[in-house]
């Protein structure tokens, strides 16, 4: 095992700059999470430290090394593809056995690591299937497995699990966790989807445009995001984020109003207010917060352990979240409220956090 | 329109669809009864074209096959046909691999070069081929026969388009895994192209084992002459004897038939997609 970092990468194809120097430091055994939107440069920057593709700039370092030259072959590392890319024309043994074709270990142990990794995935039974004859979730353990057997300096992962199904995607995020717990093993893991960035993260990258925005645990992401893109594109479902003016100590909204202590934002500034739907509830009659909203209920989602609630708020939809048993029906009045404690502001230009 | 009126209609397209068919067949079909009728014909009766032989012999196939010469034949065709077919398996899929999956200037140039090629026809190539032959030596040896055919442009177009159908994450895959690049193209991308591979072969096999021009042009003696030549070299240097004729291209398209048999079920599988999401 080993620690990647990255110095001022770049790519460019043609003339498009693609990943925009980027820094990195990913310790020995840390499991780190890349997300971003689509086309956001995630792809690219895993298949650079993979060595897949060329560098245009910067510096990758495994282990120490640097490896902005080396072939992929050479710089030890093991990557599964969102596609799995388990070779059809061979059983699922000789699938995992083909990570170790280039090591120069005996016939014995190769087969007694190819079991172990069958084992550890649950394969044992398989060992003679055709990949054709396995479900998605098989074949990419299969995939895993054959990064496993190598031992290699780090796995990279690249949406390992986009092409499963919802149910079988949390099964198989448990399972590349605890197998991470279980090895010890240093992860790259590429992903557009918050939930599993979240679930499995030591830390998460968040990228946007070929730029890291941010990079934290999942909670300081969650409780501290830098600017508006991290605030919504972490946790479910999205935080509100409502356009407000500073005014006489307090901020005004298009139907609403913050009540904000010492003049937090200069009078007349300009801010963006966010507000989880989990911290914004619809308010009993008599009942105040420091934020207050009201408007009318659009839509009502019960979700079972609680509701959410679409509320028109001026001319915008805000979520807010009410008790499951208690949910305002569609078109009536309501007041939303939260803490102060709860909001997140950001200036309106730069969409920083304040 | 109501149902039962549409049910008509596309019942009476079915049945115009087999008349042309079985037509089709028929045509296709009947030559080669023939020849497989006439073959087992005795001399008097060759005339005759009754389609099942009066006194079915098969004496004509003794006359064939004790006759040195046309195993000979049998013998330059089957070898000049497997070399060629194996060099096209292999470097047709060497440059269609290449043009398919690596990045390198001029890459679109070559590949133009060689679809150009397609255009121009074999008659108009025995000349320079002939030329060609003559300056290096070539003339009247199997080498002569067989250098045209050892790559195709054809070939190369072909397993070019299949190769652009693997994905690429096996090959990445493959690299990351630490294989070497003729490894990854031997052990990973060819096997996942069989079914490429297998028309190749077969188309490969049968225009070199049914090829006539270009054999005759560049052999003289009569030792290196492929089935072909050598069954219309009979049919010129006696009186014809269709019986024979026919006993001999009944013999030579066995191995045609051995070659589509062994191949055909590897046309059918689709072995590409297997390892992918789905
Ligand atoms: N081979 C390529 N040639 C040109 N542009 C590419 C190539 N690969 C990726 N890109 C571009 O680079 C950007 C980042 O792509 P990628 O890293 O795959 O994004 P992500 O994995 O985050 O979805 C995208 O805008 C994409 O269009
Ligand atoms: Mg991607």
């Amino acid at each position: 095992m080993a620690g990647i970092a990255v110095e001022r990468l770049v790519k460019r194809y043609g003339p498009t700059q693609v990943v925009h120097g980027i820094d990195l430091d990913v310790q020995d055994g840390e499991f780190v999470v890349f997300v971003g939107p689509s086309g956001c440069g995630k792809s690219t920057t895993l298949r650079m430290i993979a060595g897949l593709e060329e560098i245009d700039g910067g510096e990758i370092r495994i282990g120490g090394r640097v490896v902005n030259r080396l072939e992929p072959k050479d710089r030890n590392i093991a990557m599964v593809f969102q596609n799995y890319a388990i070779y059809p024309h061979m059983s699922v043994g000789e699938n995992i056995a083909f990570g170790l074709y280039t090591s120069k270990l005996g016939k014995a142990e190769k087969r007694a690591k190819v079991e172990e990794a069958a084992r550890i995935l649950g394969l044992e039974d398989l060992l003679e299937r055709r990949p054709s004859a396995l479900s998605g979730g098989q074949r990419q353990r299969v995939a895993i497995g054959r990064a496993m057997v190598r031992d290699p300096a780090a796995f990279l992962f690249d949406e390992p699990l986009s092409n499963l199904d919802a149910q079988l995607r949390a099964q198989m995020r448990l399972e590349i966790k605890r197998l991470h717990q279980r090895l010890g093993a240093t992860i790259v893991y590429v992903t557009h989807d918050q939930v599993e960035a979240m679930t499995m993260a030591d830390r998460i990258v968040v990228m946007r445009e070929g730029r890291i925005l941010q990079v934290g645990s999942p909670m300081e992401l969650y409780e501290r995001p830098a600017d508006v893109f991290t605030a919504r594109f972490i946790g479910s479902p999205t935080m509100n984020v409502l356009p407000a003016a500073a005014e006489g100590g307090g901020l005004a909204l298009a139907g609403g109003r913050v009540a904000l202590e010492g003049g937090a934002v200069p009078s007349g500034g300009r801010v963006l207010v966010g507000v989880r739907p989990q911290q914004l509830r619809v308010l009993e009659a008599g009942e105040t917060a420091d934020l207050l909203l009201s408007g009318h209920v659009a839509v009502v989602e019960p979700l079972g352990s609680e509701t959410f609630v679409h509320v028109e708020v001026g001319d915008q939809l805000v979520l807010a979240s009410a008790a499951a048993k208690a949910a305002p029906p569609v078109g009536t009045a309501v007041r939303l409220g939260a803490d102060a404690a709860a909001l997140k502001l950001f200036d309106a230009e730069t969409e920083r956090a304040l | 329109m109501s149902a039962g009126a549409a049910q008509g209609r596309a019942g009476f397209g079915r049945a115009i669809a087999w008349v042309l068919l079985l037509a089709g067949g028929l045509a296709m079909v009947l030559p080669l009864a023939f020849m497989f009728s006439t073959s087992l014909k005795d001399a008097s009766e060759v005339y005759d074209l009754r389609l099942l032989p009066a006194h079915p012999t098969l004496d004509n196939y003794v006359t064939v096959l004790s006759d040195g010469r046309f195993l000979r034949w049998f013998g330059n065709s089957m070898g000049v046909a497997t070399v060629v077919t194996l060099s096209n398996v292999f470097f047709d899929s060497l440059v269609g691999y290449t043009l398919a999956k690596f990045e390198f200037r001029g890459r679109y140039f070559v590949f133009l070069a060689i679809l150009s090629t397609l255009m121009v026809p074999t008659e108009m190539l025995v000349i320079p081929w002939y030329v060609m032959a003559r300056n290096f030596g070539w003339l009247d040896s199997y080498w002569g026969i067989m250098f045209p055919g050892m790559m195709t442009a054809f070939g190369t177009f072909l397993m070019k388009q299949f190769f652009e159908t693997v994905p690429n994450d096996f090959l990445e895959a493959a690299r990351v895994d630490g294989l070497n690049e003729f490894t990854i193209f031997w052990r990973i991308a060819m096997p996942l192209v069989t079914p490429a591979l297998s028309a190749l072969a077969i188309f490969t096999f049968l225009s070199n084992w049914t090829a006539f021009i270009w054999p005759l042009i560049v052999t003289t003696s009569k030792e290196l002459y492929t089935l072909p030549v050598g069954l219309s070299s009979f049919a010129v240097e006696q009186q014809i004897q269709w019986e024979l004729i026919m006993t001999g291209a009944a013999l030579a398209t066995l191995p045609t038939l051995l070659v589509f048999l062994a191949l055909q079920r590897y046309i059918v599988r689709g072995v590409v997609m297997a390892g992918l999401k789905g």
